[in-house]
């Protein structure tokens, strides 16, 4: 059995050896590449227009129901993993029991869905 | 000799050639006796990255040619046989070309970005077992859950990106493509939920294990269909490729993206999709179960065949791209809520049902 620490030292030392990758390579591209900037090059692209307006605008809030939903259901499956880990132990009562719990969920889902929450403005 | 992971097999061979016992001895000499541990697993980092740049870049060419074939091509052909020294010639071009930045970017956004869409995607591969007696980075008590966290994280590079470019385009397609990572993920991770009812366990070496005598497509037709379409959202591929979207929003979150750091975020997408078909071989096709060949040691056998069929899954992918169109950004997120989600929390019902009943 190994322990908490052996387990997840990798976790940590990828993470380490992918973010020095990702300098080395920057570092590496920046030795080779030329780099002559003007005013042209650093102008933003959209389709060949010069962009009209602020590019900082403010988006429609619609996107913060999917947000909020998906909160709800990610919480929910939070509870649900460690219910399916020991299910063969708890047996047909834990069964109902989280399916209860689902059903109040279901009933949130269909009453954003009835309400259009759900919508992705057009 | 019976190994856990890369890392037993690593030491065993350092230590059988005596390197590891002088490691040992001049670290303990030097007071820091973690010393040749952490290079141990240093190495075996370098080796999983290189392994995944491998094959990402196969990916790169094997993506061309189905598609040029698929379209009565012929994909690369000069570069040596076949095309296939192709990824490395767009590497040097990529390293070579010159890296623009908008005026008005956000200039340390812009910078990180690419690093928080590459460094998830390659944490996914650590408790993936690549092959049997060993072949495993570290079997991680929480598999599966750590893999999907993992995953997870790559969408804030991808809303950061788009944010940071400056350019409305950019930010609506990173809006919608984080739409859609959401949404997707919620199916996929809840048709998890029917597998993890019947093994009872989160670790992807048990759950590989337990598919010794059927594979899980069989016991979870519906989780598999559900899982299937959700890793195409995840993976971001035609028909739901919302990341990229290059009909309305010229490239999506990388528009404004060039040389390195664009190449980080393609070599995201791209080990992306090789971990997620990684993932989907070790949940539903039985991991790297299949025939062993005598006289070949089985950890060489049961590499082979994880990866062809990671290469099944990810042909599979390119050949929807080449044959089927886009949707739409509103239908796209109604078939994540409103098919999707019902159809996975059936299959769990399903699935309990059963395994309730004794029958699973």
């Amino acid at each position: 059995m190994m322990s908490v620490t052996d387990n997840y030292l990798p976790v940590a030392m990828l993470t380490f050896v992918g973010v020095a990758f990702v300098f080395i390579a920057l570092f590496l591209s920046r030795v080779v590449r030329p780099s002559a900037p003007s005013d042209v090059k650093t102008e933003i692209y959209e389709c060949g227009e010069v962009t009209i307006g602020d590019t900082k605008f403010h988006h429609n809030l619609q996107y913060y129901m999917y947000a909020i939903a998906f909160l709800i259901f990610d919480v929910e499956m939070a509870f649900m993993y460690p219910w399916a880990v020991h299910f063969k132990n708890l047996g047909f009562i834990a069964f109902v029991e989280m399916f209860i719990f689902i059903g109040i969920l279901v009933i949130g889902l269909i009453y954003l869905v009835k309400k259009e929450a759900l919508k992705w403005a057009q | 000799m019976i190994f856990e992971n890369i890392y037993d097999i690593i030491a065993f061979i350092l230590s059988s050639a005596g390197i590891l016992q002088r490691m040992q001895s001049y670290s303990d000499a030097l007071g820091i006796p973690i010393a040749p541990k952490l290079i141990i697993i240093l190495v075996e980092s370098a080796l999983l990255l290189v392994g995944v740049a491998l094959m990402v870049m196969f990916l790169t060419w094997m993506e061309r040619k189905v598609l040029g074939h698929a379209q009565a091509r012929l994909g690369p052909m000069i570069t040596w046989y076949h095309g296939l020294l192709q990824p490395i010639v767009d590497g040097v071009k990529l390293l070579s070309k010159e890296d623009l930045m908008p005026r008005r970017a956000d200039k340390w956004l812009f910078f990180i970005a690419p690093m928080i869409a590459f460094v998830p995607a390659l944490l996914v591969f650590i408790p993936i077992p690549f092959g049997c007696c060993g072949a495993i980075i570290s079997d991680l008590p929480m598999g599966i859950l750590y893999v999907m966290a993992v995953s997870a994280i790559s969408p804030i590079g991808i809303l950061i990106g788009g944010w940071a470019s400056d350019n409305k385009y950019s930010l609506l397609g990173a809006l919608r493509a984080a739409a859609q990572d959401l949404s997707y993920e919620i199916p996929m991770v809840l048709t998890i939920i029917g597998i993890v009812l019947i093994t009872g366990s989160l670790s992807l070496q048990e759950i590989v294990e337990f598919q010794d005598k059927i594979w899980f497509v069989f016991l979870q037709p519906l989780g598999f269909i559900i899982f299937l379409v959700a890793a195409i959202a995840e993976m971001s591929r035609i028909p739901f490729d919302l990341h990229e979207s290059e009909s309305e929003f010229v490239a999506g979150f990388f528009t404004e993206y060039s040389g390195m750091k664009f190449a980080f975020f393609f070599l995201a997408e791209y080990a992306h999709l090789f971990g997620i078909a990684a993932i989907m071989t070790t949940l539903y096709f039985g991991g790297w179960h299949g025939p062993m060949i005598p006289m070949i040691p089985p950890i060489i056998t049961s590499i082979v065949w994880f990866t062809l069929k990671v290469l099944v899954i990810i042909f599979f992918t390119m050949w929807l791209r080449a044959t089927v169109p886009r949707v739409r950004v509103d239908q796209i997120l109604d078939i994540g809520w409103k098919v999707m989600l019902p159809l996975a929390l059936f299959n769990v019902f399903i699935t309990g049902l059963l395994v309730a009943g004794g029958v699973l």
